[in-house]
């Protein structure tokens, strides 16, 4: 990649030489890597700290995979959530949407129509589900011109209600045997919710960082105009945002009824606070334009390893609860320090006496008196808040 | 651009049908006309200028162009074909490219995400970077900046190389019509050249340019022809750029005769007065070094040099903005602590930036809520606003720049970029600041209100206003300082009175990087 740079011109060749050598850390890991690096330390110390307040019960096969299969659901939810937070939204409705995905795919009928059919039958119903719901969502931001936040929160109602009115408040049990075994079950040791979960992070890296889908999703995000200019169908690419979110509800659903066995309108109840602060942690913008797969995956990672070392030492969840917040208001500031610290001089001059100089990053941060580069026209000054 | 050499030439028009014609073009805005019936036709091979001034509607006629916006009335003609621009990839599939005026890049990607921005290079779906990059780079060379990396994040970039971008994203797409609203706003004059000769490789393969700029010899360098608005209408079209007289183009944009000048220097500078401004060795690491200059109250200090010399960074240092390395900044004798705006501003320092969307303004706020906010504490009262005063204040500045138009109740977002440009100097027109840090006060401004500008700049030096002003034009540092700094690659190689320098001397210095022998290359043209 930074081979191409190497015809310069007798006068900028000096300074070349220096701007090449940082071109060697190719742009799509140099920035996010080091973020990321700092999560995974933050992630370590937690184990360290489970592994002597909690000798012999943390660091141990069935636990950490116990942590895992925590996660899976949390983490497949918080892919679809990096999406649309990079794009410029929000998901308020994450948890309703899985509750009703997994309440819709246990009902009777489609029960029924599984037990003659095949199972895979309730995976597509809550995917389908899932999906439609964030077709609405979609549809409703992106054409009704209503805020992200009004409209989510709005489904997260409505949804949540369709549940309990569908369950009639009831739990569903799960009775297909084949469909507990197959996602209740592991393979070569590692729990198919794991697995799944891994397969959903890894898919949903590669549309982030390797398709004109997720480079259009930075730039509707980043600069909603600029993108629009540039001849992306911004309404349509805002829309599809959100069924994203919709299917790894529903995907989240399948993974929750397998773990339970039940279908329930209570399922996934402030799920939505667990993935909008895991993508924090994990070091996307919350005004978009910014962030990562692997972040987010850590941020989820270090969630669930906390409440763990938590519950293995008795500690209640009101101070988990408190422990949380803590956690991610010291990772947000954190964020912000090393993406003040880690880039953006405003201006690169041009020449030997300014592009020569050490990675041209200032001390101190934000150079001038206006808001972060990143920031839309329209949010002068947003910070993601904390 | 593998299109045969049709026309030896390059620049004379190649056939005798416009390649586009606009007829009638009309758009409203609420509460404004912005185009009222205008008429436009550019020729293949041809630089086509499009003059007016700030809030002319020239920016709004060349978005409707490329599919921004849509007109309320009127027809477009593409190669003699009625056509509908409905968005902006209806544009570009018929080979429109456009340069915006404002930057119109994603921060956040990398250069080249941003210069194939919707139009990735990829294969089902799958981005192919190495390509892009590799494409990227070289369009970046063919525009004679190698040293920008396609894999920088174009929010790091100075605005300079930001408008390559643009410009980069403009020539990828193998268009027939490229259209550059203000290009040179942010380039310096070796940069302009090199952007004039991209031009005319392109009329030569036949691309038609329409060509937005406010500074008129500009035109006559590369035009071919000239079209003219005044307030949403077509009031000259077809010109030849290089016979029609300055005078006329300035007489038929505003429809008056503005007299090009500056404003008289105060005849006996009181050499005795204690500076207010001294600066002494300051530095930023990788920046600039030891630059010391002073400014007495009164003075008009300008820093000449090519766009990122380290002008900027000297002010904003200055300002507290960026921590000085070393160095010492003193107002009114008293020392102000490095890297603190709050300071600087409580010593009566202001400083406008260079920059006014992402440095300057609340798009989304009125136009009289930007102009007083740096003076706020003067319309409070137990901090309680008097908005009538406020407005009354704002008022007074705004038509004392010429802002179009000047309902001061007006969302910033809505006006032209040159008004948004006097919106910004508005504001610290209007505080009463003891040291006066201006950068660039007049990018994208048009002629008209230049002269007002730099009237009311001499106006407070001559109320005992210590003044810095940053320029990329060299004939406005001459003619509005007193003293001139030439700022080369972080040093400052030279510190003359105004009046003894000429344009040329200021070139070569900063071309050379070095001054010369004081006295030994002198002129006599001094103006
Ligand atoms: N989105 C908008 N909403 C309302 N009014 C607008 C909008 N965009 C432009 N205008 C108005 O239309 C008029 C023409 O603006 P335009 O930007 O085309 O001017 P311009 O000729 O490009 O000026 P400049 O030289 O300052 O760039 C101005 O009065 C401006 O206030
Ligand atoms: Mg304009």
């Amino acid at each position: 990649m930074s081979e191409t740079t190497t015809a310069a011109p007798p006068s900028g060749s000096a300074a070349d030489a220096g701007d090449g050598a940082r071109a060697k850390g190719p742009g799509l890991l140099g920035g996010p890597l080091g973020r990321n690096l700092g999560l995974v330390v933050a992630l370590l110390v937690l184990c360290i700290v489970g592994a002597i307040t909690a000798p012999g019960r943390f660091v141990d096969v069935d636990n950490v995979l116990t942590i895992l299969r925590l996660a899976a659901v949390v983490g497949v939810v918080s892919v679809g959530m990096t999406f649309v937070i990079i794009g410029g939204g929000i998901d308020l409705s994450v948890g309703a949407l899985v509750a009703l995905s997994s309440v819709w795919a246990t009902t009777l009928a489609t029960q029924a129509m599984a037990q003659d059919f095949h199972w895979i039958v309730m995976v597509f119903t809550a995917i389908a589900v899932g999906a439609g719901a964030g077709l609405i969502n979609g549809i409703v931001i992106a054409y009704g011109r209503l805020v992200a936040f009004i409209a989510t929160l709005a489904m997260l109602a409505a949804a949540r209600g369709l549940a309990e009115i569908i369950a009639n408040r009831r739990t569903q049990i799960v009775q297909d045997r084949g469909f507990i075994e197959f996602f209740g079950g592991d393979v070569l040791g590692i729990p198919t919710l794991v697995i799944i979960f891994a397969l959903v992070a890894a898919a949903g890296w590669v549309l982030l960082n390797r398709t004109t889908f997720g480079r259009r999703t930075f730039a509707v995000g980043g600069n909603a105009e600029a993108a629009r200019l540039a001849g992306i169908r911004v309404q349509r690419h805002t829309v599809w945002l959100y069924v994203l979110s919709g299917v790894t509800c529903g995907i989240a659903a399948v993974m929750l009824m397998a773990r339970t066995t039940t279908g329930s309108s209570t399922h996934g109840t402030l799920l939505e606070l667990d993935a909008i602060a895991a993508v924090v942690i994990g070091g996307t913008l919350l005004v978009g334009g910014r962030g990562t797969i692997v972040g987010t995956v850590l941020g989820v990672l270090i969630f669930t390893t906390l409440g763990n070392v938590f519950t293995l030492n008795n500690l209640s969840s009101s101070a988990q609860a408190v422990a949380r917040g803590v956690i991610i208001v010291l990772a947000v500031l954190l964020q912000q320090r090393l993406a003040a610290g880690g880039a953006r001089p405003r201006k690169k001059a041009r020449g030997a006496a300014t592009s020569g100089s050490p990675a041209g990053a200032l001390p101190g941060g934000s150079a001038t008196p206006g808001g972060p580069a990143g920031a839309r026209p329209g949010d002068s000054g947003g910070r993601p808040p904390t | 651009m593998s299109t045969s050499v049709a026309s030896p030439s390059g620049g004379s028009p190649l056939l005798s049908t416009p390649l586009l014609e606009m007829r009638g073009i009309v758009k409203q805005f609420p509460g404004v006309r912005a185009l009222d019936g205008v008429d436009l036709d550019v020729r293949a091979g041809e630089v086509h200028c499009l003059l007016g001034q700030n809030g002319a509607g020239k920016s709004t006629l060349i978005k409707v162009l490329a599919g921004a916006h849509q007109p309320d009335e009127g027809e477009i003609r593409w190669d003699g074909d009625r056509v509908t621009l409905g968005d902006p990839q209806a544009a570009m599939a018929r080979g429109i490219a456009t340069i915006y005026q404002e930057l119109d890049l994603v921060a956040g990607l990398t250069v080249a995400d941003n210069v194939f921005l919707g139009r990735e290079r990829s294969r089902l779906g799958i981005t192919r970077p190495a390509q892009a990059n590799r494409a990227a780079g070289e369009l970046l060379a063919r525009l004679g900046h190698p040293e920008i990396r396609p894999t920088a994040e174009v929010g790091s970039l100075s605005a300079a190389s930001q408008q390559m971008v643009s410009m980069a994203r403009a020539l990828s797409q193998d268009a027939r019509l490229i259209v550059m609203d203000e290009p040179s706003a942010v380039l310096d004059a070796e940069e302009v050249d090199h952007l004039f000769q991209v031009v005319r490789d392109l009329t030569a393969d036949g691309v038609a340019v329409v060509y937005i700029s406010h500074r008129l010899e500009e035109i006559r360098e590369v035009g071919d022809r000239i079209t003219v608005l005044k307030d949403g209408r077509t009031v000259a079209t077809g010109l030849p750029a290089r016979e029609t007289s300055t005078a006329e183009v300035i007489t038929l944009m505003t429809g008056r005769t503005i007299e090009y000048v500056f404003p008289a220097r105060r005849e006996v500078r009181d050499q005795a007065a204690e500076p207010v401004l001294e600066v002494q060795d300051l530095s930023l690491a990788g920046r600039f070094r030891d630059v010391s200059f002073h400014v007495r109250p009164g003075e008009v200090l300008g820093l000449a040099g090519l766009v990122g010399s380290g002008r900027s960074e000297i002010l904003e240092t200055v300002y507290g903005a960026r921590r000085a390395t070393t160095g010492t900044v003193h107002v009114a004798g008293r020392r102000l602590r490095p890297g603190d705006v709050a300071a600087a501003v409580g010593a009566g320092v202001g400083l406008a930036p260079e920059e006014r969307k992402s440095q300057g303004l609340l798009l989304g706020e009125p136009i009289y809520r930007n102009i007083t906010l740096a003076s706020l504490a003067r319309f409070a009262r137990g901090g309680y606003l008097s908005g009538g005063a406020e407005k009354q204040a704002a008022r007074e500045q705004a038509e004392a720049l010429d802002l179009r138009p000047v309902d001061v109740d007006r969302e910033v977002r809505t006006l032209s970029g040159g008004n948004q440009q006097k919106v910004v100097l508005a504001r610290w027109l209007l505080r009463d600041c003891t040291v006066l840090l201006l950068d660039e006060p007049t990018r994208g401004v048009d002629v008209g209100a230049r002269s007002e500008i730099y009237a009311l700049i001499r106006a407070l030096a001559d109320r005992g206003v210590a003044v810095v002003v940053v320029s990329s034009e060299i004939p406005e540092v001459l003619g509005l300082a007193d003293e001139v700094l030439v700022v080369a690659d972080g040093d400052v190689i030279a510190r003359r009175p105004a009046d003894e320098l000429d344009e040329h001397q200021v070139l070569d210095m900063v071309m050379e990087g070095a001054a010369p022998v004081p006295g030994a290359a002198r002129e006599g043209d001094v103006a």
